[in-house]
């Protein structure tokens, strides 16, 4: 049984509709793929090094111990919205001679192996390794590396638990910053705490078990839920949301463009995908963190500016590349209706500007780090409502690919083409060498004010360029609708 | 009034739907039908410039759809599923397709309470978007949606595929009246005789891309339609063509 089960798993694997994608998108997920996993592994392997340089007097591993609670609990958050089980696709065994309870430990069994649990083992063992290498006793670091095994499979499953409800998602997100909070203003020594324990992992092989028999029993917890459940009414059931009917009535005041930010707005807030992107956009906020404190990139650094371009045009990059295969599951209808194309391209700018108004917003607090920042940011806000948006817009003409709204947020690919890798080289490159170039010819204000200049034309001439891309989308309208028409593109 | 002159399609080399001349005048209700791949909604899309014709055109009340856009004020459809936003609840997707045809919710709202019968208390307040009611349902909606903002040309691909019974019944009669007593020109295809035979004033058969029949409906019209499908008669040439 179980090995007719791991045949299909083998084909559905293979013959998914991601396997056949164009091998540029293959070849450019392959390496993602495996530069995360390179990187995970370079810094299992470097941690221990970096944590003895950093912190000298204390032993990593009770470091790394401390902070494993922090882990766990990201990952939970985290989890929520990447994995879900996925027993929708048992429906085929159902009216088949298998047992309920080979389908329920087949759902189960199978998420074992998934991606998300193989990550953090690539961060382990290599950690586990250097460890070894240094002296730490062998029998301990075995049962140590067991212990993470089981606590990455627990996190697995009490996901698969916990996922059953938003409430527990605020729960967790809560307690992890309320342990930040608590470590933070020495409330209470969280951190501490949670070392004690963790190591305890580490020192008495034996507590090794405690993971495991967590990670047994909500695998049991899981079971016995989801083996009462195999019925097509029960968990089978697709879920359906009840509707709630919002009154955006205030938008009319947009005129024309206003049905069509309705829609988007909509389309934005329920569906997964498009939700998680808000989510996302908002979370990369903080991404200029990374950079503004590290002492490496001075004001002057061209990084700053990626950084400003990346986090006021997040969302102009995540929703808008897509534009218009976020309507591509309806494309037919609206090329049918009386629709102003011009209008319709409208809303989506008018909904982008906003997007870069709020993020640019966001971006104030890093005038923290000096007057630069504010003055990087805002003129990279300027520079991606004036030149970047008629830009993202005009490569949508190229969209063809099928986006299927209903499906999962987070690495999905689907709708991803050569475009949108090819649509990054306009939309950071260019203001980077612009920057660049005056920066070091000239000086770092003539720089911004020049990135300034030019989105402040580039918004001037808003209309003519988008009476330019509505003539593009006019021409590649067929090649559209037969594309998007396409199931598995 | 629709003219199609000369209208071929052809997909690498093949033709796929091949009609020398046809004119459908207004207020007539036209029933379409043929066997899966015979061209049916190949001639629809075409009429609504949905794909790009290899060779030929065809007028809209007098205006050439892969021209100009003016024809789409007064035609509306609805081809299949895909014609519905699956995250609008079937209120808020009428109140939008009302708002593309300058229809505001309070005559959208008057249009809606004649389908009270039609809809069966199955569409409106039911707190569910459109990707969540069943395949008849959506189809309800979207036929209905078809009929806002007073349409001269109505096209409706496959409208009885799905539908419950009653819902059939209640449909013919939709038909029948807008042809008869709103002057709407109504399209319909179709692979049910019975229904077609019913409802359209007008029906013609595709082939493999050809027209092969054009019949204007009486009582013999089901037998006829049924002999030829059943295979008993070959199709002739010289078919007169109305």
């Amino acid at each position: 049984m179980f090995k007719s089960f791991s045949k299909l798993q083998w084909k559905s694997f293979f013959r998914s509709s991601s396997m056949g994608k164009s091998l540029g998108v293959k070849i450019v997920m392959g390496f993602l793929a495996l530069y995360l996993m390179g990187m995970l592994a370079f810094f299992g392997s470097a941690l221990f090094f970096i944590l003895e340089r950093a912190i000298p007097d204390t032993d990593p591993l009770i470091v790394v111990s401390q902070f494993l609670l922090y882990w766990i609990l990201a990952e939970l958050f985290l989890r929520y919205f990447m994995q879900k089980l996925p027993v929708m696709d048992v429906k085929p065994f159902l009216v088949l001679p298998i047992k309920k309870s080979s389908i329920a430990h087949y759902i189960l069994g199978r998420s074992a192996i998934s991606f998300y649990n193989f990550l953090a083992l690539f961060f382990f063992v290599p950690f586990g390794v250097v460890l070894l290498i240094k002296g730490y006793a062998l029998l301990n670091v075995l049962f140590w590396l067991l212990a993470m095994i089981g606590i990455v499979l627990s996190i697995n499953y009490i996901n698969f638990i916990v996922n059953k409800s938003d409430k527990a998602l605020v729960g967790i997100g809560v307690l992890l910053l309320a342990f930040y909070g608590l470590d933070y203003f020495q409330v209470l020594p969280i951190k501490q705490y949670g070392g004690n324990i963790f190591y305890a992992l580490y020192e008495n092989p034996f507590y090794a078990i405690l993971p495991l028999v967590v990670a047994g029993v909500s695998y049991y917890i899981n079971y016995s839920f989801i083996r009462n459940r195999i019925f097509l009414d029960a968990s089978l059931k697709k879920k359906t949301a009840e509707a709630t009917s919002s009154d955006l009535s205030w938008i009319k005041r947009f005129g024309a463009i206003a049905p069509f930010l309705q829609l988007d707005l909509k389309l934005i807030w329920r569906n997964k995908r498009t939700k998680t992107q808000v989510f996302m956009s908002l979370a990369f906020g903080f991404y200029g963190l990374i950079f503004y404190t590290m002492e490496d990139f001075g004001m002057g650094s061209g990084m700053l500016v990626f950084v400003g371009i990346f986090m006021t045009g997040i969302f102009l990059m995540n929703f808008g590349q897509f534009i218009p295969a976020w309507d591509s599951s309806y494309y037919s209808m609206m090329m049918s209706q009386n629709i102003p194309l011009r209008k319709y391209l409208e809303a989506k700018a008018a909904l982008i500007y906003v997007s870069i108004g709020v993020m640019f917003l966001l971006s104030v607090p890093y005038v923290y780090f000096g007057w630069e920042a504010l003055a990087i940011n805002f003129s990279c806000a300027l520079y991606n409502l004036g030149v970047n948006v008629p830009v993202i817009l005009f490569f949508g003409s190229k969209n063809k690919k099928r986006i299927d709204l209903n499906k999962s947020a987070l690495g999905n690919m689907q709708g991803t083409s050569a475009t949108q890798f090819i649509v990054g080289i306009p939309l950071f490159g260019i203001p980077l060498l612009i920057y660049g170039v005056i920066a070091f010819f000239v000086s770092f204000e003539v720089a911004l004010i020049t990135l300034c200049v030019l989105g402040i034309i580039g918004f001037a001439f808003r209309n003519r360029l988008l009476d330019q891309i509505t003539s593009a989308y006019r021409k590649k309208k067929y090649g559209m609708i037969a594309g998007f028409k396409e199931q598995n593109g | 009034m629709i003219i199609v002159e000369n209208l071929t399609k052809k997909y690498v080399g093949k033709a796929v739907l091949s009609i020398e001349h046809l004119e459908i005048p207004k207020g007539q209700s036209f029933g379409l039908v043929g066997n899966n791949g015979a061209g049916k909604t190949t001639f629809f899309s075409l009429l609504l410039d949905l794909i790009q014709p290899t060779t030929g055109h065809i007028i809209n009340n007098g205006v050439q759809v892969n021209q100009s856009e003016a024809w789409k004020t007064n035609t509306s459809s609805f081809i299949d599923e895909t014609f519905l936003i699956g995250y609008l609840t079937p209120e808020e997707y009428f109140y939008f397709i009302g708002e593309l045809r300058n229809q505001n919710k309070a005559d959208v709202d008057a249009l809606l309470l004649n389908f009270e019968d039609f809809f069966h208390g199955e569409i409106l307040n039911q707190k569910k978007y459109l990707r969540d009611l069943s395949k008849g349902n959506q189809k309800k909606a979207g036929i209905v949606a078809s009929f806002i903002g007073n349409p001269e040309v109505v096209i409706l691909d496959e409208p009885f595929a799905n539908l419950d019974p009653t819902t059939q019944i209640r449909l013919k009669d939709i038909i029948k009246d807008l042809a008869s007593k709103q002057g709407v020109t109504v399209l319909v295809s179709s692979h049910d005789l019975i229904h077609v035979t019913e409802v359209c004033e007008r029906i013609v058969v595709l082939n493999k891309g050809e027209i092969v029949k054009d019949i204007e409906t009486s009582e013999a019209t089901l037998k006829e339609l049924e002999m030829f499908f059943s295979g008993k008669e070959v199709p002739q040439d010289d078919i007169p063509v109305s």
